[in-house]
Order: C-alpha cells, then sequence, then structure tokens
C-alpha cells in the first residue's frame, strides 16, 4: 500500500503518456489534455496544502510564543485578509459572478498597495547583491574569468549611451566591433552555442531520469520508506 | 458594491501609495542590517503571497477545470458559462487525489499523499519523456546543423556567417564535450572541453549581464515609485 501502490501509479501515468504520442486513439487520445488538467488540479491542492502548512507552522509559533512569535501574527493576518478578500470576491463588481481581481475589490487594492510593490523590491534588493556578487566575478583572474567580463560587459553596456558613444566612430570594416553589433553576436552565436549544449544535456539528463522514475529504478520521491 | 465605491476613493488610493511608500523603504531598511521593519515586511510578505497564489489558482483552475466539471448545474451564481454542461465524472479522479494530498497535513496518514505524489511524478516523468526529447534534443540538433553558405549573401556577410556559424557548431560540440565526464579530459580531447569551457563562459555572462539589467530595472522602478511618492505626484 505505502510503496507499491505509488510505484504502480507512477508507472502507469507515465507509460500511457509515452503511449499516446505513438497510439492517437482511443483509450490513449486525448490523455494527455486530460491529464495535464488532472495534474493543474492537483497543483492547486498542493497550493492549499502549502497554505495549510504555513498557518499549521505559524500558529504553533505563537502557540509556543517561539522566538519572533509576534512576526508570525503579521503572516497569519495578512494571510488571512488576502485569502479572504479574494475568495469572498469582497468589494467586487457583480458580486460572486464578477472578477476576482476586479477594480475596486479588496483583493486588487492590497495587490496594488501590498503584494505588488513588497515583491517588486524583494527582487530589486538583489541588485545590491548582485553588485557585490559582480565585484568578485568581474576580477579577471583567470581566462575564463575574462570571457564572462566581457560578456557580461557587452551585454550591459548595450542599452546605455556609452555602449554607442564608446565605438560609433569606427570604421565601416571594423563595425562589427560596434559594441551594439557585436552585443547581438556574442548573443547570437557564442551564447547560444552555451545555450544549446546546456539544453541538449538537460534534456538527455531529464529523458533518464524520467525512465528511471518510471520503471521505478529511481523511488526518492517516496521518502525513506521507498528504499529496497 | 459599498466597498468598491470606497476603494475607488483618491483617499483609499493615497492611503495604498503610503502603504506601498512605507513597505518599500522597510524592506530597503535591510541594506542597513536585519530590523524589526523589515522583519515585519517580510513576514507579510510571506502571508500575502501564499494567500495570493493560493486565491488565483482557486479562481482559474480549481473552479473552472474540477468544480464546474463536477457540478455544472450549480454554478450559476459563479461561472454562469458552466451551467447546461454536462457532469464530467473523470474528473473524481483530480479530486480524490487532491484530497488524499491533503492528508500530509495529519502525520498519521501522511503516507497516503505518495498516491498524489506519484500521479504527479508520472505525469511529469510521461510527458517530460518525449517532450524534451523533440524540442531541446532533437531540435537543437537540427537548429545546430545548417548549411554554413547562405547564397545570395555579400562577400563580407558570407564570410561573416560561416565564421558564425563554424562557432555554433564547434562550441555545441565542445561544451558538450565537457559535459561528458566518462573519459578523463585529456589531449585532444581535453582541449575541446577547455574550448567548451569559454564557450559556457560567454553564455554565463550574457546570462548575468542580463540578470543584472533586470534587477537594477526593478530598483529604479521602485526608486521612481518613492521619488512619485516624496513628491505626491501618484497620491
Amino acid at each position: 500500500m505505502k510503496r507499491t501502490i505509488p510505484l504502480m501509479i507512477t508507472f502507469i501515468v507515465g507509460i500511457s503518456l509515452i503511449l499516446a504520442i505513438f497510439i492517437p486513439h482511443d483509450p490513449f487520445h486525448g490523455l494527455d489534455s486530460n491529464f495535464s488538467i488532472f495534474y493543474d488540479v492537483i497543483a492547486v491542492f498542493a497550493f492549499i496544502l502549502g497554505g495549510g502548512n504555513l498557518l499549521k507552522v505559524h500558529l504553533r509559533k505563537i502557540q509556543d510564543k517561539r522566538l519572533d512569535w509576534k512576526y508570525s501574527i503579521v503572516t497569519v493576518s495578512g494571510f488571512g485578509l488576502m485569502l479572504g478578500a479574494g475568495l469572498l470576491k469582497i468589494g467586487v463588481d457583480g458580486g460572486w459572478s464578477g472578477d476576482y481581481q476586479g477594480a475596486g475589490g479588496l483583493f486588487n487594492y492590497l495587490y496594488d498597495a501590498a503584494f505588488q510593490p513588497l515583491q517588486a523590491t524583494m527582487f530589486s534588493l538583489l541588485a545590491f547583491f548582485v553588485a557585490s556578487a559582480s565585484y568578485r566575478a568581474f576580477r579577471a583572474k583567470t581566462r575564463e574569468a575574462t570571457i564572462l567580463l566581457v560578456a557580461a560587459f557587452i551585454i550591459l553596456i548595450r542599452p546605455t549611451p556609452l555602449g554607442y558613444y564608446l565605438t560609433f566612430w569606427l570604421p565601416k570594416p571594423l563595425q562589427f566591433l560596434h559594441i551594439p553589433n557585436l552585443s547581438t553576436w556574442v548573443l547570437s552565436v557564442p551564447n547560444m552555442a552555451g545555450q544549446r549544449a546546456i539544453m541538449i544535456g538537460i534534456a538527455l539528463g531529464i529523458v533518464s531520469t524520467s525512465l528511471r522514475l518510471i520503471l521505478g529504478i529511481e523511488r526518492s520521491y517516496l521518502g525513506s520508506e521507498g528504499k529496497g | 458594491m459599498e466597498g468598491q465605491a470606497i476603494l475607488t476613493t483618491p483617499l483609499a488610493n493615497t492611503i495604498g501609495v503610503w502603504i506601498g511608500a512605507f513597505l518599500t523603504l522597510m524592506i530597503f531598511s535591510f541594506l542597513y542590517r536585519d530590523n524589526p521593519f523589515y522583519k515585519f515586511a517580510e513576514h507579510l510578505f510571506v502571508g500575502i503571497s501564499a494567500a495570493y497564489w493560493m486565491t488565483v489558482a482557486f479562481w482559474t483552475t480549481l473552479i473552472p477545470n474540477l468544480f464546474a466539471r463536477l457540478w455544472p448545474s450549480h454554478m450559476g451564481g459563479v461561472l454562469p458559462s458552466a451551467v447546461g454542461n454536462e457532469r464530467e465524472w473523470q474528473y473524481v479522479i483530480p479530486l480524490v487525489l487532491g484530497l488524499i494530498l491533503l492528508t500530509r497535513l495529519v502525520s498519521r496518514i501522511a503516507w497516503f499523499s505518495r498516491w498524489a505524489m506519484a500521479f504527479v511524478i508520472g505525469f511529469a516523468a510521461g510527458t517530460n519523456f518525449t517532450r524534451y526529447l523533440q524540442s531541446d534534443f532533437v531540435s537543437q540538433i537540427q537548429s545546430t546543423m545548417v548549411p554554413l553558405y547562405e547564397p545570395g549573401a555579400g562577400v563580407g556577410a558570407a564570410i561573416g556567417g560561416i565564421f558564425s556559424q563554424l562557432v555554433i557548431v564547434g562550441g555545441v560540440i565542445c561544451a558538450i564535450i565537457y559535459f561528458y565526464f566518462s573519459k578523463e579530459h585529456k589531449g585532444g580531447f581535453g582541449k575541446a572541453a577547455r574550448v567548451g569551457i569559454w564557450v559556457l563562459m560567454a553564455a554565463f555572462g550574457a546570462s548575468f549581464g542580463y540578470t543584472v539589467m533586470a534587477r537594477i530595472s526593478l530598483l529604479t522602478g521602485r526608486m521612481s515609485y518613492l521619488i512619485q511618492w516624496v513628491s505626491g505626484a501618484n497620491w
């Protein structure tokens, strides 16, 4: 029950989807799109599970008055307010059949006033850390680091006026060295070659891992009881 | 309806802008050091974002793809277009698997959730097996193996095109060689792997440049928001 049934489910679902590519007739016809919707629905339950787990962890923290428990009240309150506003469609024009993200709704208001500024600022904060990482990465100590530095520099200065004025005076035969042209070349040639090699490598890795999962060789998703 | 009227007033807009500005400053305060303001904003972000994605998933997936298929006649108030559709019984399967997934919250029966996980893993393995073979393996090789010379181009463009194409083909082969660890990287093989590293470094440099640009663009956006807030332009 704990091990055999999950392995059987993985095998049947995986093999059916591979067969559906080669046998586009019933009972395999349309299996891909049906399973895709099943997958989306289960993913929503995973979101619910995540929300439930978040509540469980923070409520326990508040109950036990553990370190920084007061901030957990902020998390739980924010979660409850946003969820209530969205699920109950508070303030939305048209009631239950209205758009949950409609203008004037509390959900939309909270999105604009809190979620969007928080998310954008949180990610923009990374600009400062990237700057410090750049300092380390841009010390051209080896040939590899120099190539990284040159490629990143060309891409970075391309959209700036400096990128244009630095090389616009080059004669026509050397125009391929003009920063905007060079940047396009870096992106479409060496960058593409590297990305392609990575994509081919990833594809081979995914194919082999998929096979291992379908055939039940890879069982780590079952946890510690999956061994053996 | 009353709520809508309140939240679209200029006062509500001003309050929203002030909340956004304070939250922005709270997050930026982390640049000095970890502090209670940052912790407040961080914890609020965790709660709000979890609820945001749950709500979006509920209204865009669960309602139209599950409830509207299983109970179409009950969807009159929420999704009127579903009323009159026939019930699709096969959607009991994701409902049951989804509920089984929630057993993870109860440690005594948490092992049940593996059944739902097994479906997710099987689906991902089955679709990715063929999808990645087609789109990321075969098609990438096809796109790499193209004619070196394109008739009709001028001499300069033809030479440039041939050179670029050779760099792509050679770069892809050398970078793949670098990823091959079953043979020691020595001699000609080692030299090819070395060139592969250079190609990968150029690719990483380009990606790094783009990442930096995206983050700086976000930072510029937040700074612009704060300047508008200080000047009162977006109140």
